[in-house]
């Protein structure tokens, strides 16, 4: 059990660093000089050179790495060449409106998908069944941004029922931020519950397909509660699974909605620290991911050490 | 069960950092009040210094709303006093005395006085700028300051360019008490504060107490930041922003066509969209071919298609709003496939392989599909190939010179000048173009108008460029907001004369 412990821990550290290195040598490889970029098109050689020297980028590659690494155990991850700000400060602001729009649109998501799914299963071979797995192949194949240019054409300019954009925190004004965050939160439950309606769709057939759910059937249980009763548990392995990948990515691809809406949020700082060649903000980010990522699947492999008892054997 | 407690893990560990990271979320929708208006942008400032970060949004966010110089330029493109009173300048044109207004504070308090310009003047000098338009500062030779109202820059040639350099970012007057954080605080004698910036949001500015000049009539002022243009249309419509300053989109001008909410400024620029030719190495290197290349393209059907038809044709590099715009030169080159195709085959270059290299700019990927197909059509072989800009262009095509020709919007004010620096990526070299600029800078007013005349002529000859365009600036309003500035001749957007009827 201990081994275990530490052979997991091991692993996680050792992925971490070499993520790290990943990170910083991508961003190395990218063509295009971040002091270039700041200083704009007229600048001098000399000033160039002075800029780079203050970046620091015109050191050996392992000097920046193990300088920028070293930052970060210390809880430092630099400063933005662009902003002059505290990079983990400024990240950390990002992720504060990122993180909800996550959460409340994939909890959308999946109270739009989860009926919608079961009932193009149970409704298989029935015209009703075919309409609500078109409707999510329709949603599937819209893009976010036409998705939510929609509904602010709809709502916002048409109706004008809530604000085309903008985002407001809701310790701050918690009526403006159900106003605002309506439409963002609807357009990422929209499309992302397109998707997981297809998984749920498929997880749901399989199950009806098993021998318990014909014997549950032939008892005289009616199909949706058949499924309900006896289904629904096993059903939801395979689309938690879907769920969890969904989130962990959605952290980025949130970005189209946040340019449509308005909404500074992590995916456009990501993005316009990719433009400006804002290296350590932009490696901040991307080990910030990564680390989630990684942390998250370490957890729950210990987690699973605790729970399942043949798991710790099997070491 | 296997992967029950995963899941139930990875919520509970998304669903704790949510309510653990949502303590300091920013950003705020103001509704406009009768003394407070939002405009609608698109390029963010980065940070709030222009001393050491390039680019456009700075200035246009802080210069005449925060910051003041000693000059600066009306929305007719005319120099006019600001903190300088008036000014006298020596018979030999190169030293400028200049009297300042009495009476004016930094916004924190400190005292703007001769001193301050001197230091102002010496900074922009020194290492502390580090962008590239620091260098117009260079023809300062010194700084005297005579009393508290009044100081004599003496420059070390004549340069009529310099005073109107002054109007720019460097004249741009900073507390020298102040300055250590320019990023995140702008202290100035300007109207308005910088009361809040959000990045990848908004930037607020507030009206200060006891400015010097005469008070704006509105108490606040917010620039919201769009990077979809479609999200600013839409903001616009829904009445959460009172104006669009500076439309990216020329297609969604339609939707605006109901005069009753919206007016519609169509204001000048000097933004020369320039499809440029590498002079130095290639193909382009024969004035023949970019004669060739200047009659086998329609401008005025790119105007059309990929302007909405504001486009205005310049056939050099000045825009019209400068006193040595000729207008003669517009149709040096008319749309003649023949002569084209003639002069392609004088120099002897049919079918060759042109490596066109554009930025990804929506408005440039346009304009660059048409002149690929008009080059085609005249026997090209056009390579389009698309950069990432701004960190990938400027690598390949403004530093490395690697390209045969490419497309981009210069902004710069009076940016004739770069032609006539042979290491420019235009690689044109040319002695007889180098002194009619020079001349043009160091006579009098009225030669300069003639030489720059000349100079702008000569370009045209040469073909050195294909000027395709000059861009419009155009914004939409409400109408019962007066006084968005209509014409981008200056660094800045002023909102000091907003005003509600």
């Amino acid at each position: 059990m201990l081994m275990r412990f530490a052979r997991r821990t091991g692993i996680l550290i050792a992925t971490l660093i070499v993520g790290s290195m990943a990170v910083f040598l991508l961003l190395r490889v990218l063509p295009g000089d971040p002091a270039q970029v700041a200083l704009g098109v007229n600048a001098t050689p000399e000033a160039l050179a002075q800029l780079r020297h203050e970046f620091g980028v015109d050191r050996p590659l392992p000097v920046q790495y193990l300088e920028w690494i070293g930052g970060i155990f210390r809880g430092d991850f630099g400063t933005s060449y662009v902003t002059g700000r505290v990079v983990a400060a400024e990240i950390s602001k990002r992720v504060s409106v990122s993180v909800w729009l996550v959460v409340l649109g994939q909890l959308a998501a999946i109270v739009i998908a989860i009926p919608l799914g079961v009932l193009a299963a149970l409704r298989q071979r029935k015209a009703s069944g075919t309409v609500f797995a078109g409707i999510s192949q329709i949603g599937v194949a819209v893009p976010s941004f036409i998705t939510g240019l929609l509904l602010i054409n709809i709502f916002a300019v048409r109706l004008g029922l809530v604000p085309s954009g903008g985002w407001t925190a809701p310790t701050e004004d918690f009526g403006l931020f159900v106003e605002q965050a309506i439409l963002p939160v609807l357009t990422i439950g929209l499309v992302q519950g397109a998707l997981l309606s297809r998984y749920v769709r498929s997880a749901a057939l399989d199950v009806l397909r098993e021998d318990y759910i014909r014997t549950a059937r032939s008892k005289g249980l009616m199909p949706l509660r058949a499924f309900l009763r006896h289904g629904s548990r096993n059903a939801a392995v395979p689309v938690i699974t879907v769920i969890g990948l969904q989130v962990a990515t959605l952290i980025v691809d949130t970005i189209v909605v946040e340019r449509v809406f308005v909404i500074p949020g992590l995916g456009s700082l990501l993005f316009d620290g990719v433009a400006n060649r804002d290296l350590l903000l932009v490696q901040g980010i991307v080990l910030l991911i990564v680390a989630t990522i990684l942390v998250m699947n370490y957890i729950i492999d210990l987690l699973y050490l605790a729970i399942d008892p043949r798991m710790r054997r099997s070491a | 069960m296997r992967i029950t407690p995963r899941i139930t893990a990875a919520l509970a560990i998304v669903v704790v950092s949510a309510v653990a990271l949502t303590g300091c979320a920013s950003g705020s929708a103001a509704k406009s009040t009768a003394t407070t208006a939002t405009i609608g942008l698109t390029a963010e400032p980065a940070n709030l210094d222009f001393t050491t970060t390039d680019g456009a949004a700075i200035p246009q966010a802080l210069l005449d709303n925060v910051y003041e110089g000693l000059v600066t330029l009306n929305n007719d493109g005319e120099i006019e006093p600001l903190l300088a009173t008036s000014w006298e300048v020596s018979s030999d044109n190169k030293d400028y005395t200049f009297t300042l207004a009495d009476g004016v504070t930094f916004s924190n308090g400190d005292k703007f006085t001769a001193e301050t310009v001197k230091w102002n003047i010496e900074n922009v000098k020194s290492d502390k700028w580090t962008i590239s338009l620091k260098s117009y500062m260079d023809v300062v030779d010194s700084v005297e300051v005579v009393d508290d109202t009044h100081v004599t820059v003496k420059l070390s040639k004549p340069s009529n360019d310099w005073l109107f350099r002054m109007t720019t970012r460097i004249g741009a007057m900073f507390d020298p008490d102040a300055s250590t954080d320019l990023a995140n605080t702008a202290v100035g004698t300007g109207p308005y504060t910088v009361a809040e910036f959000n990045s990848g949001d908004s930037l607020v500015l507030e009206q200060r107490d006891g400015y010097w000049g005469t008070k704006p009539a509105l108490e606040k002022v917010t620039f919201k930041y769009f990077s979809d243009p479609n999200a600013e249309n839409s903001a616009l419509q829904s009445g959460s922003i009172d104006a669009i300053s500076g439309l990216s989109s020329l297609d969604s001008m339609s939707l605006f066509s109901d005069t009753s909410k919206y007016t519609i400024q169509d204001g000048s620029t000097n933004a020369e969209v320039v499809l440029s030719m590498n002079n130095a190495s290639g193909i382009f290197k024969d004035v023949r071919v970019r004669q060739a290349v200047n009659y086998a393209i329609d401008r005025q059907a790119i105007i059309t298609n990929s302007t909405a038809d504001t486009g205005k044709l310049i056939g050099s590099m000045v825009p019209p709003t400068d006193p040595w715009f000729d207008s003669s030169l517009v149709d040096a080159y008319p749309y003649d496939v023949d002569k084209a195709k003639e002069l392609i085959s004088e120099a002897g270059v049919e079918g060759a392989t042109i490596r066109f290299r554009i930025p990804n700019l929506a408005n440039v990927s346009a304009a660059a599909q048409q002149v690929q197909s008009y080059l085609t059509a005249v026997g090209f072989k056009v390579e389009l190939d698309t950069l990432e800009f701004p960190a990938q262009w400027l690598d390949k095509v403004f530093t490395g010179h690697d390209y045969d020709m490419s497309i981009i919007n210069h902004v710069e004010a009076r940016d004739i000048a770069t032609y006539a620096d042979p290491t420019y990526y235009w690689g044109y070299d040319n002695a007889e173009f180098q002194s009619l600029v020079a001349k043009a800078d160091a006579g009098t007013a009225d030669e300069q108008v003639s030489y720059l005349k000349d100079a702008a002529a000569l370009l045209s000859k040469d073909a050195v460029s294909d000027w395709l365009y000059l861009e419009s600036y155009v914004s939409v309003v409400k109408p019962s907001l007066t006084g968005l500035p209509a014409n981008q001749l200056g660094e800045s957007l002023n909102v000091t004369d907003l005003a509600w009827s």
